[in-house]
C-alpha cells in the first residue's frame, strides 16, 4: 500500500501549497510533495508552464488533474521557467510513484536563492505543518 | 431529538480499512474508504477481475405486513406489487411535484416482506417518508440501517469467488434477483445487484459478521485478482456504466423523465401514488432538459458544476453533473443536462473548464457496457 508514513526529504524546502524545491543550485527543481500526491490520488493529466515564462511565488503556474479533482500548481518562488519535465507530461503517474524524483515538474531560475525566499519550510517544519491537518 | 448529522459513523470494517492503509473520507456522515492504493488499479480490477467493497453506509428499511406491497405502490413510482418474491427492482421515491427524493432498490424478500435500500445521504428522509406514506395501510415500516452491514463483490470473477463459499447455486440467482444464503458460515441476503456495470453480488449481513465475511471473501478472491476497492473507483465505475448518482444526476428539482428514467414511473398502476399527477403531466408535456453523456477529445476533465456552452456563442446551455477521467476509455467523460435539441449523439458542445471553452461531443450512454 502507498499510504504509509510520509517522509519529506531533508535536503528540500517546501511551500505551504505543498510544492518542494531544491536548494543546491540555481535553477531549482520544483515538484509536489508526497503528501500532496497522496491527497490528489492518481494524477492523469499535468499541465505545465511554457519554458521562458515567469512564475510568481504563491501564484498558479500549472494544473494537476486526478481522478477526483483538479489542483493548481503554485510556484514556491519567483523566477523564470528554464525546463519542464516532458516525461511527467507523457506519464502523469510519475507524480504519484516518484514525486521527489522522476515526478519532478519544472526547473526555475530563481530571482533569489531558495534559502533566501520568504515563507518556505524545512522538511521538519513541513511535516509538522501537514500533521496538523493541512 | 438528537442530531446525528455531525457524528461520524463507522462501519464494522473500520479497523480493517485502517489496517489496509486506506485513505478514508467522510461520506454522508460515515467514515468510508475512498481508496486503498491506486483508485485506477481498483477500477481496473473490478472491470477485469473483482473488487470488494464496504457499502455499509447504504440505508436499509423494511416494509412488512399484509398491505406492504400496496403501501409501497402508493409510496414509490414503481409497480412494487408486481415484483416477484426473491426479485429486486430499481425504483424511485418522488415528492408531490414529481421531484426525485432518492433512487432505490426494492428487494421482495417474501410475499409480504420488502427491503428498501436507500442512499446513505437520503436514508433518514426515505425512512421518514415511507413511514408517513404507509399510514393507513396494514404494514410496519422499520429503519434497519443499524442492523445491516453491506459488502459487495463486483467484477467478472465474482461468481468464481463466491461459489466455493456457499451451497446456493449462483446460476439460479439471476441479475436483480436475491436470496437468503449462508456464505462462509454467515447468514446473508445475497443479491445479484451492483453499481459498477459488472456482474457481481451484494451481501447484506449482521454487523457482527462483517469482518468474518470480508476476510473469507478476500481469501477466496486471492487467486482471482480480487482487491479491496473504495468509493473513488465506485464513482468512476458507475459513471462509465451511465448510472446516475443522487445529488448529481438526480435531485428534487428533476423528475425521472429528465434523467431518461421515465420507464421506472408506472403511471399504469390502478391507484394514484405520491407524485403521480405531477409526473403524468410531465410525461405528457415532455422533459425540460435531458441527461446526456459527453466525451472530451482533449485531456482536461469536465467536472460537476461546470457550465456546458454553445460551442459557437459560448452561451451557457447546461451543466455537468458528474465528470471524471475514464480509466477504461482513456478519455475524460461526463454526464450533463442539456436542452433536448442538443442531445443527439455526435453533437459538438463545449464545457467551461476554469475559463477555457473545451470541446466535448455528445455520446450515447452508457460509456461502457460489459461484453
Amino acid at each position: 500500500m502507498e499510504n504509509g508514513p510520509v517522509s519529506a526529504p531533508q535536503n528540500l524546502l517546501y511551500s505551504k501549497d505543498h510544492e518542494w524545491l531544491t536548494t543546491d543550485g540555481n535553477p531549482a527543481v520544483i515538484g509536489i510533495s508526497q503528501h500532496a500526491a497522496d491527497a490528489l490520488g492518481d494524477v492523469v493529466f499535468v499541465q505545465l508552464p511554457e519554458v521562458g515564462s515567469r512564475v510568481t511565488a504563491g501564484e498558479p503556474c500549472g494544473e494537476l488533474e486526478s481522478t477526483k479533482s483538479v489542483s493548481d500548481i503554485f510556484a514556491p518562488a519567483d523566477g523564470e521557467v528554464v525546463e519542464v519535465n516532458e516525461a511527467v507530461v507523457n506519464d502523469p503517474s510519475l507524480v504519484n510513484s516518484d514525486p521527489y524524483g522522476d515526478g519532478w515538474l519544472i526547473k526555475v531560475h530563481l530571482d533569489t536563492p531558495a534559502a533566501e525566499v520568504d515563507g518556505l519550510l524545512s522538511a521538519d517544519e513541513y511535516t509538522a505543518f501537514t500533521d496538523t491537518g493541512a | 431529538m438528537t442530531s446525528t448529522a455531525s457524528v461520524e459513523r463507522r462501519t464494522p470494517l473500520d479497523a480493517v480499512h485502517d489496517a489496509l492503509g486506506a485513505t478514508m473520507t467522510d461520506f454522508a456522515g460515515w467514515r468510508m474508504p475512498l481508496r486503498y492504493g491506486s483508485e485506477t488499479a481498483e477500477h481496473r480490477a473490478v472491470r477485469e477481475a473483482a473488487g470488494l467493497f464496504d457499502l455499509t453506509h447504504m440505508g436499509e428499511i423494511t416494509v412488512t405486513g399484509p398491505e406492504a406491497a400496496r403501501a409501497l405502490d402508493h409510496a414509490l413510482v414503481g409497480y412494487v406489487s408486481k415484483i416477484g418474491v426473491d426479485r429486486a427492482r430499481y425504483t424511485m421515491i418522488c415528492d408531490e411535484n414529481g421531484g426525485i427524493l432518492d433512487d432505490l432498490i426494492v428487494y421482495r424478500t417474501g410475499e409480504t416482506d420488502f427491503m428498501v435500500v436507500a442512499n446513505a445521504s437520503n436514508a433518514a428522509v426515505v425512512a421518514r417518508e415511507l413511514l408517513a406514506r404507509a399510514a393507513g395501510f396494514d404494514t410496519v415500516v422499520t429503519d434497519r440501517s443499524e442492523e445491516y452491514a453491506l459488502l459487495a463483490v463486483q467484477g467478472p470473477n465474482a461468481v468464481k469467488i463466491l461459489a466455493p463459499l456457499t451451497d446456493l447455486d449462483l446460476d439460479v440467482v439471476k441479475y436483480y434477483a436475491a436470496d437468503r444464503a449462508v456464505v462462509a458460515g454467515v447468514d446473508v441476503l445475497l443479491a445479484r445487484t451492483g453499481y459498477t456495470g459488472e456482474d457481481g453480488f451484494e451481501l447484506f449481513c449482521a454487523p457482527g459478521d462483517a469482518v468474518r465475511l470480508w476476510e473469507a471473501l478476500r481469501e477466496a478472491g486471492d487467486g482471482h485478482g480480487l482487491i479491496p476497492a473504495g468509493l473513488s473507483c465506485r464513482d468512476t465505475l458507475r459513471l462509465e456504466a451511465g448510472m446516475p448518482l443522487y445529488g448529481h444526476e438526480l435531485t428534487t428539482a428533476l423528475t425521472p423523465y429528465e434523467a431518461n428514467l421515465g420507464r421506472v414511473v408506472r403511471l399504469d398502476k390502478p391507484e394514484g401514488f405520491v407524485g403521480s399527477e405531477a409526473l403524468a403531466a410531465r410525461e405528457k408535456e415532455g422533459p425540460r432538459a435531458t441527461l446526456v453523456g459527453l466525451r472530451s477529445p482533449g485531456r482536461r476533465v469536465p467536472r460537476a458544476g461546470y457550465a456546458v456552452l454553445d460551442p459557437e456563442t459560448r452561451e451557457p446551455i447546461g451543466e455537468i453533473t458528474s465528470g471524471a477521467p475514464s480509466p477504461t476509455l482513456g478519455a475524460p467523460i461526463a454526464m450533463a443536462y442539456v436542452p433536448l435539441d442538443r442531445a443527439e449523439p455526435g453533437t459538438r458542445l463545449a464545457v467551461d473548464v476554469r475559463g477555457t471553452a473545451e470541446p466535448v461531443d455528445v455520446v450515447a450512454l452508457p460509456f461502457y457496457k460489459r461484453a
